[in-house]
């Protein structure tokens, strides 16, 4: 009964699972879908540097005239620094999916194993804890991340955390729902009554049984992540350094809106949409696969 | 058979599941005359209630009507629009569900239930008018007038039932379809229940079809009877025939397991199996597979439903296949 | 648990609650950064200008006093002094506060609209593709970053269509001219400004008419209809005189909410105004809220469908609107008006956003404003008033739905 074997036990749920995608239909599909977007724009902002047919960076800059339409030469346009929009756009995922990346992981370091802990312990201790994880939940999720960039700073580091702040009272709740539920079945009891140690429970037991809704809030959590940098960068607390980003341009052409340049935010504006749908669909077909609503 | 009110023909009803075509209702044809009480007495998954639904194109989906016509006064009402066919539901043909407990909008009183109705269907008359008719009906079934402002929670279930009789004998309608309508009531309040319809209708002049499972409470209450199995017609005829000489074996089955509180002693027989699934119904006709006088015939090829007496039609391969019913 | 029990445990929940949302936000902003009068001023100013800033902001004390302070100001409600020019933020809140209110309502009736319709059309055909168009629309407007959707309907509606206004939340005021006045001075816009106020009152005069159609015998109803329509074409012909008398400039300010008051002043020019700037900033936090909505609609009304009640009103013969709407919405309705309540804290985050794309002058626009101009006393006095505004909103909610719940009421 040690480490190995548990890890054996969830992947050999989670991969089956997976390969039964296809059968389960419409639900299937959408997270077929959601992930192949996902992973296409990965892909594609990991290529940048070969694929992208100017440099977006600085030395990008006057490639072309400033502010062209889409034409032949620049299918997306040119900004008003005379970069090329399709390579600014081609590269311009990157940082956004640094922050979701790093704020999932934070969310999961953090928030899994508090929620584990506190609702397996209760008393006291969990009553406390849930009372500020309750309290951050109630906050609106984008001030909030405002509040703690506005104050961390720019970078995406900051603002990774910042968001990261917001999310972990949804893990916590999701993962804790999970354990009280879980810790008053026969199964559970009976392992305890034999003398297995809390640690072993938790993490062979309970743990598996936890890990769809995690996948599922962590697919919610990455969409909104998504959607939270953009924000952030809006409002003026992104990223210092001059690396293309999807939400920096979007904040930049809307000082060129009145001239008539839709080329500058459509585009990035269309992947983040894109970027945000994919992980949402995910989450929508993996929920209704893990957790299937009553149907006809 | 010449009746005039209503006439069915032929009349199918499919549900188009995922997993293939139910037929519910399969060919089914019947006539109602003025004042007449028809009883269709099935099993459940006979596909009476669906039947009943189809009368008024209330069929929920993913059923269909597939083929037919249903003749109300001449004129085929499966072929109207839709604001045609509400202007028959409810004030030419009207329905009695079986739950009482369920069938009234709970958040509306009694009453808005009545003005609702009719308002709808005549728009000139005012509230106050439609509330006067409203405690006339409440009355007439049995009810004090002073409910009328209750909600539906705060009455008994015979109530209920009552105020749903009233809803439906509200507007004066040519038919009232009843589909079960004692079945969730206890046997006292169903005896009050069935005499309350018998005496609306008498006192109406309505035609009465009378869904039930119960065969005994529809010879007791009714002209004419559709026995029906799986979907089919097996037996169509009036009530002396049905209790003089029941032919199809299924019909005699039921008569057999009717418990007869004269006799001292009685062995109650009931029919062995259950109803075919009907994604994939037997091959022939539908019954062998519990009939007793299963020959090698019935399981290859279906009976067609034939005249053997007047007024008498039978789906069995034990009284010949020569002539088909026409109607 | 009985009601009251409840209601009484809920509120006292509130308050350890508050505290703790306080602390955050004082740990956020006056612990976190380390010091926020530094981090005001970028570089080095005079050291006397800082220490002059600490002293008058009260920020030279040590930490728990300057807690204490923090919290007992709240109680006599203090929200701090600007970091800009030291006047009271309290002010600047509640000034700034009633152009979000308006924007939230709106945009909750849009949201909440829009919502109930799709949702009821998708339940209506249920796995056919409408419902599963009306479905990916809703996942769609969520995916949507506010901001962008509110640039787009910018760049078709104010820059190239030139209907609507880019932003802002009114004309600038107008000086009152003599009687006499030539077509040609009158102010661009002026004829769609009194083609709206004619729509405007047509509409209620219809909507009247028709509120009436279903009670009382129709000779009553033709006559309040004929009486109420007269009514309505009088109030719309003083507009159109009463523009060169009424409309002076400034609106009278009695709630804040510029529709509200243009209504009460019986100015109907400045209330399609005031409509005019709203349309495209409430349409765009009002279509991202909306997907919420219609997935709670759409699976509360497919559930409520299918019972009994429904098909014996169809069988009724009553009409298809009166049985989705009478029977089925209304028993539907209570999940809506708490999601409603739950949706509130997206509502504010949205209308930062929103508020910055449109330069709405409200409270989200202020924070924005505040934290570019590192004015963190600000930031931290909007943001307490944010929170508060919310807990009190989901207590709000939470007794309405312990108050409405049938299982607990009845």
């Amino acid at each position: 009964m040690s480490k190995p074997a548990v890890k054996r036990n969830m992947l050999s749920r989670i991969i089956p699972a997976i390969g039964s995608l296809k059968e389960r239909g419409l639900s299937g599909w959408l997270v077929i879908l959601g992930a192949a977007i996902v992973t296409s724009i990965i892909l594609m902002t990991l290529l940048a540097p070969w694929i992208s047919p100017f440099d977006p960076t600085t030395k990008g800059i006057n490639v072309g005239a400033p502010l062209t339409p889409p034409n032949s030469k620049f299918p997306f346009g040119t900004n008003d620094l005379g970069q090329d929009m399709l390579s600014r756009v081609i590269s311009g995922g990157g940082i956004m999916l640094q922050v979701a990346f790093l704020s999932v992981a934070i969310c999961l370091a953090i928030g899994v194993p508090l929620g584990l802990f506190s609702s397996y312990i209760d008393g006291m201790f969990d009553r406390s804890i849930c009372l500020i994880m309750d309290s951050i939940y109630a906050f609106p999720g984008l001030i909030l991340a405002i509040a703690i960039a506005a104050m961390l700073g720019r970078g995406v580091v900051n603002m990774a955390l910042s968001i990261a702040v917001v999310y972990v009272p949804s893990y916590f709740r999701v993962v804790r729902s999970q354990v009280l539920s879980i810790k008053e079945m026969p199964y559970v009891e009976a392992a305890r009554s034999i003398g297995a140690k809390s640690r072993t429970i938790l993490f062979k037991y309970i743990l598996p049984n936890v890990v769809p809704s995690i996948v599922v809030v962590a697919t919610v959590n990455f969409a909104d992540a998504i959607l939270t940098a953009a924000g952030l960068t809006f409002v003026g607390l992104g990223v210092e350094v001059d690396v293309p980003d999807w939400g920096w341009d979007l904040t930049n052409g809307r000082r060129l809106l009145p001239s008539g340049a839709w080329w500058v935010i459509t585009f990035p504006g269309i992947f983040i949409i894109l970027l945000a749908l994919g992980f949402t669909l995910m989450g929508e077909g993996l929920s209704e696969i893990l957790n299937p609503k009553v149907g006809e | 058979m010449q009746k005039q009110l209503l006439a069915v023909e032929n009349l199918t009803v499919e549900y188009w599941t995922r997993k293939g075509k139910v037929r519910a209702v399969d060919d089914v044809s019947f006539s109602l005359g003025k004042a007449e009480t028809l009883g269709i007495v099935g099993e459940s998954g006979s596909g009476k209630s669906t039947l009943g639904l189809s009368l008024i194109r209330l069929v929920p989906p993913p059923g269909r009507i597939v083929k037919g016509h249903v003749w109300l006064k001449g004129k085929d009402i499966l072929k109207l629009r839709e604001d045609e066919i509400r202007n028959i539901r409810g004030r030419r043909i009207s329905f009695v569900f079986q739950d009482p407990m369920t069938s009234l909008n709970p958040i509306k009183k009694i009453g808005e239930h009545f003005i609702e109705l009719i308002q709808t269907h005549e728009p000139n008359v005012s509230r106050e008018e439609a509330r006067k008719r409203a405690e006339k009906l409440l009355n007439d079934v049995g009810i004090q007038p002073e409910r009328i402002d209750d909600y539906p929670h705060q009455l008994s279930g015979g109530m209920r039932q009552r105020v749903m009789i009233a809803l439906a004998i509200a507007l004066n309608p040519y038919i009232v379809v009843a589909d079960e309508p004692t079945t969730a009531l206890d046997v006292i309040v169903q005896a009050k229940i069935l005499d309350l319809l018998k005496d609306v209708q008498n006192a109406y002049a309505m035609a009465l079809i009378f869904i039930t499972h119960d065969l005994s409470i529809a010879i007791e209450r009714c002209n004419e009877i559709l026995v029906m199995y799986a979907g089919q017609i097996v037996e169509y005829t009036n009530i002396k025939e049905i209790c003089k000489n029941p032919q199809h074996p299924y019909t005699q089955g039921l008569l057999k397991s009717i418990p007869n509180i004269e006799l001292a002693e009685q062995k109650l027989e009931g029919i062995p199996g259950s109803p075919p699934d009907l994604l994939n119904p037997p091959k022939g006709c539908r019954f062998w597979p519990r009939c007793s006088y299963a020959m090698e015939k019935c399981r290859k090829a279906e009976p067609r439903l034939i005249e053997t007496l007047t007024d008498h039609l039978v789906r069995c391969f034990l009284y010949g296949e020569a002539r088909d019913e026409s109607n | 648990m009985t009601l009251r029990v409840y209601i009484i445990s809920r509120i006292l929940l509130t308050i350890p609650m508050i505290l703790i949302l306080l602390t955050m936000v004082f740990v956020i902003i006056r612990v976190l950064p380390g010091d926020p009068v530094l981090l005001h001023f970028e570089k080095t100013e005079h050291p006397e200008a800082i220490e002059e800033m600490r002293q008058k902001l009260g920020l030279d004390k040590p930490i728990w006093a300057q807690y204490f302070d923090y919290l007992f100001g709240l109680l006599r409600g203090d929200l701090g002094k600007s970091m800009h020019d030291f006047s009271p933020i309290a002010e600047q809140i509640f000034s700034a506060f009633p152009a979000t209110l308006e924007l939230a309502i709106y945009s909750t009736i849009i949201a909440v609209s829009i919502g109930i319709f799709l949702g009821v059309e998708a339940s209506k055909s249920y796995n056919k593709p409408k419902d599963h168009t009306i479905r990916i629309f809703g996942i769609v407007t969520y995916a949507i970053p506010i901001f962008f959707l509110g640039m787009l309907l910018q760049i078709i509606f104010a820059v190239n269509l030139r209907w609507l206004p880019v932003g802002g939340r009114t004309y600038p005021t107008m000086e009152p001219k003599g009687l006499k006045m030539s077509l040609s001075q009158l102010p661009e816009g002026f004829t769609i400004h009194l083609l709206l106020s004619c729509m405007a009152g047509l509409m209620i005069s219809i909507l009247c008419f028709a509120a009436l159609k279903l009670k009382g015998k129709k000779i009553t109803r033709k006559i309040l209809g004929i009486l109420i329509s007269i009514f309505f074409i009088i109030w719309i012909l003083w507009a159109w005189v009463g523009w060169y008398f009424i409309s002076k400039g400034e609106l009278h300010i009695a709630t804040g909410l510029y529709t509200i008051d243009s209504l009460l002043e019986g100015n109907l020019y400045k209330f399609a105004e005031a409509i005019r700037y709203l349309i495209l900033p409430s349409l765009t936090l009002g279509l991202v809220l909306s997907g919420v909505f219609i997935r709670l609609t759409r699976s509360n009304m497919l559930e409520t469908i299918r019972l009994d009640f429904v098909t014996a009103a169809k069988a009724r013969g009553l009409k298809e609107t009166t049985v989705i709407y009478g029977y089925a919405l209304k028993n539907a309705f209570l999940p809506i008006l708490t999601m409603m309540g739950l949706q509130f804290a997206a509502l504010l985050g949205g209308a930062i956003l929103t508020e910055t794309t449109f330069s709405w002058p409200g409270l989200g626009r202020y924070i924005v404003d505040r934290i570019n101009f590192r004015d963190y006393t600000a930031i931290q006095g909007a943001i307490v008033f944010f929170g508060i505004l919310v807990s009190i909103v989901s207590l709000v909610t939470d007794l309405l739905y312990a108050y409405l719940d049938p299982r607990i009421r009845l």
